[in-house]
């Protein structure tokens, strides 16, 4: 599906999201737990992360505006936070092209016919 | 601005196109240079894999365009994403003859596509519904 220039610019702020989100150490290891894990509660991340209760309630806040995680009501009103793996699905996109090498097999393609030359 | 949904490499080969073809189009040439293990069925719809032994990893491509000796293309998944995930790019190599030799250009496209589910998905979470999610949040801090 070809995406227009306005879906573009939202790619690019979602992209932006994920990547911000990752570029902390504190909100990586919430979010690696979280897809480790699955669901849990801010007193349970603060029982197996080194980080305060507060601080971790800080970033899920942050995650949850950002859209990256979801705020579920769990059993005695204790807020449960699950993954939001959409938006990292967009940023996947982002990562693909980086990843994807064409130098390497292309030298190996012009590396194979000069030997059989 | 934006991130690239193409990629695109041109090398000039010492090489006649039909010697060039058949180190793109064979299972013997693919193997030759690009996976470890390759086999193609070619023509247009033909199924095609690529194997590579020592990452344990393999690629199943779609032959989609077979033009001898001039363009060959296939689709295939897109490494590092899901195995369930519906998104793939087309690769279309184009042979020119250059000289004695061949101009060989790749092109890689279709990364900036995004399935509808997940394109819809993506935005819906951050606008519906987070009037009351924020306010579950408030009143856990205020009950922390």
């Amino acid at each position: 599906m070809p995406l227009d220039i306005r879906a573009s610019a939202d790619i690019e702020a979602i992209a932006e999201q994920v990547f911000t989100a990752l570029a902390d150490p504190t909100r990586r290891a919430i979010l690696a737990a979280l897809a480790s894990q699955g669901p849990v509660t801010a007193t349970d991340l603060a029982a197996r992360l080194p980080i305060t209760r507060q601080a971790i309630a800080k970033h899920l806040a942050l995650l949850a505006e950002a859209g990256l995680v979801r705020a579920e009501p769990g059993e005695r009103r204790r807020v449960r936070y699950r993954l939001r793996s959409a938006p990292m699905q967009v940023a996947q996109q982002f990562l693909a092209v980086l990843a994807r090498d064409w130098d390497s097999p292309l030298g190996a393609l012009t590396e194979h016919l000069d030997r059989g030359a | 601005m934006g991130f690239p949904d193409r990629i695109e490499r041109t090398v000039e080969l010492a090489h006649p196109p039909a010697k060039v073809w058949a180190a793109l189009t064979t299972a013997e040439g693919l193997a030759a240079w690009f996976g470890d293990e390759a086999a193609i069925d070619l023509r247009p719809g033909g199924a095609a894999r690529m194997r590579w032994t020592g990452e344990g990893f393999t690629a199943d491509m779609r032959v989609e365009r077979v033009e001898e000796p001039n363009v060959f293309g296939f689709t295939w998944h897109i490494y590092g994403l899901p195995e369930d995930d519906p998104r793939r790019t087309y690769v279309e190599f184009t042979l020119q003859p250059s000289g004695a030799g061949t101009r060989l250009t790749v092109v890689e496209s279709g990364f900036a596509q995004l399935p509808e589910d997940v394109y819809r998905k993506a935005f819906d979470g951050n606008t519906e519904g987070w009037a009351k999610e924020l306010g579950e949040l408030a009143g856990y801090l205020d009950a922390a």
